[in-house]
């Protein structure tokens, strides 16, 4: 019989003081729905998040004003001339009439098709957007309008935004505390694990004792090992959890949704979202490391 | 060469029973040749267990290398451990390394690049005959085989203690001679020899070999002073 592997590298050859066999446990398999749960949860967090700021910025550019005015001859006169000054005005970029029929089409439903509209004090709304990304001035807009129109009101866009962004935000805290969660149950079976393996391999490891290794040579097989099921459940876990956003997002985007849409990774959450197998490893060999040098540290 | 090994008064006991070593007390010159006796159960294994640092005393003194290793810190154990190779009585071989991972065990420990093991083990492979067996792993291997495995893996890192517990137990005669060849060539080499066996005809084998007896985990002879040939009830 020939001579095995004169050539092997030192590491390879370290790596096989333990034996081989890793994807026959259920490690890297309890680390891939981990993983991707994980995943899961860290992509609809950041997708909120984005949906949200998203929505801020989109519509704390706007403000809508409001002509209170029972009379309809006088409240055409008073939009006429608001139209006319705020578009005379620096820092906006448009002004648009809301169409009073549209307005009537929305109230339709409520108040019944033989309902004639015309005779119902409807407030006329003029939209406005603002130039520019700096700080709006709705409140400037809001003086200017009652200058033109005593009656006039103003209403921010972002305004409507405060109960969805306290929605937005719990939704978020709760998926951070499903990754915090996912990352201590995994820091969990990790230990588990680690402590099945030192039990398993005892034999091997008090031979490696009296032949002089350290606890640090002896966990540094158990890291190892560990790192490679992290990686390969984590990588796992990973593309499952993509494959299911991807599936997501293009139904999303079917649904034709301004709001839902708004709800999109950005590149960076991609980044994020591709960093979680690498943090995953990490911990697992951390917890790997400390619970193999605990359990090493009580025998001579 | 000077003391290496010392024992002062050196007990042990497991748990909560009674001590199955108690008050033992010798020296080991460097570069002797020892043998320890006793019937099964007098404790060999145990005083064996001490001497390779497997195990501490429950009281007593033992110096080891001119250091105490009773207090020594426990991170400071591996570097005496590369000092000594045994060879356990059940060989105690890695299952899934195959006769050359065996045997380059100690030296992958001590973290020898592997372009400076294939040559040591390779050489004693052919020392121990199983040159044409390297590759195979400790289950296919006979008994004698095995135990020649766990001889080469125990030498190999040059040890300056070597410690056998019962290494002619599983053999045949021929083979015991063997091994004691084996050994002698160690000793001469400058290795100090530590051999526990009950086989007495063996130790009358190996000229300026010294001998200690263990009687219910008591040193036969309480002064600690060695002796050979062994001392029998009613000679003079």
């Amino acid at each position: 019989m020939g001579r095995p592997r004169k050539a092997a590298s030192a590491t390879a050859a370290r790596n096989r003081l333990l034996p081989e066999g890793r994807v026959a446990g259920p490690m890297p398999w309890v680390i891939a729905i981990m993983m991707f749960l994980t995943v899961l949860a860290a992509a609809g967090g950041l997708a909120l998040n984005q949906g949200m700021l998203s929505l801020r910025s989109e519509l704390s550019g706007r403000a809508t004003v409001q002509i209170i005015e029972a009379d309809a001859e006088t409240r055409a006169q008073a939009v006429r001339k608001m139209v006319a000054r705020l578009r005379a005005t620096s820092g906006i970029r448009s002004v648009q009439p809301v169409d009073s029929g549209k307005l009537a089409d929305q109230l339709r439903p409520w108040l019944g098709g033989e309902m004639d509209t015309a005779e119902l004090p409807i407030p006329a709304l003029i939209d406005v957007e603002f130039a520019g990304d700096g700080p709006r001035p709705v409140e400037t807009l809001a003086k200017l309008a009652k200058s033109i129109v005593p009656q006039a009101r103003v209403e921010p866009h972002a305004a409507f935004l405060g109960p969805l962004s306290g929605l937005v935000a719990t939704l978020a805290g709760v998926a951070a505390l499903l990754v915090l969660l996912m990352a201590v149950a995994t820091g969990a079976i990790v230990v588990l694990a680690a402590r099945g393996a030192h039990e398993s391999h005892r034999g091997t490891i008090d031979i490696l004792h009296l032949m002089g290794a350290t606890d640090v040579q002896i966990a540094r097989l158990f890291q190892r090992r560990i790192a490679l099921d992290a990686l390969l459940g984590g990588g796992l876990g990973l593309v499952m959890a993509v494959l299911v956003i991807l599936l997501v997002g293009n139904r999303l985007s079917a649904t034709g949704s301004d709001l839902l849409r708004a709800a999109y990774l950005p590149v960076w959450g991609w980044v994020v979202l591709a960093a979680l197998p690498a943090g995953g490893v990490l911990l697992a060999t951390l917890a790997a490391r400390m619970t193999v040098l605990r359990a090493l540290g009580r025998a001579l | 060469m000077g003391t290496i090994v010392q024992f002062e008064n050196v007990g042990l006991r497991y748990g909560m029973s009674a001590e199955t070593l108690a008050d033992v007390s010798f020296s080991l010159d460097g570069g002797g040749f020892y043998f320890l006796t006793g019937a099964s159960g007098a404790g060999k294994t145990s005083l064996l267990k001490l001497l390779y640092l497997a195990q501490r005393p429950s009281r007593g003194v033992i110096r080891l290398f001119g250091e105490d290793v009773v207090t020594l810190p426990r991170k400071r154990l591996p570097g005496f451990r590369r000092r000594i190779g045994v060879v356990f009585q059940d060989f105690r071989l890695v299952p899934h390394l195959s006769a050359y991972d065996n045997i380059a065990l100690p030296l992958r420990v001590a973290g020898m690049e592997e372009s400076e093991i294939d040559a040591p083990v390779s050489e004693m492979l052919a020392w121990v005959g199983l040159a044409d067996r390297s590759s195979a792993r400790p289950a296919t291997l006979s008994g004698g085989e095995q135990q020649r495995v766990a001889i080469a893996r125990a030498v190999i890192g040059r040890p300056e203690i070597l410690i056998a517990d019962e290494p002619t137990g599983n053999v045949d005669a021929d083979m015991a001679h063997r091994l004691l060849t084996l050994f002698e060539a160690l000793n001469k080499l400058g290795t100090t020899l530590v051999v526990a066996t009950h086989d007495l005809p063996l130790i009358g084998k190996i000229p300026g070999a010294q001998m200690m007896r263990l009687d219910k985990g008591r040193l036969a002879d309480p002064t600690g002073s060695l002796r050979y040939p062994p001392k029998r009830p009613g000679s003079a």
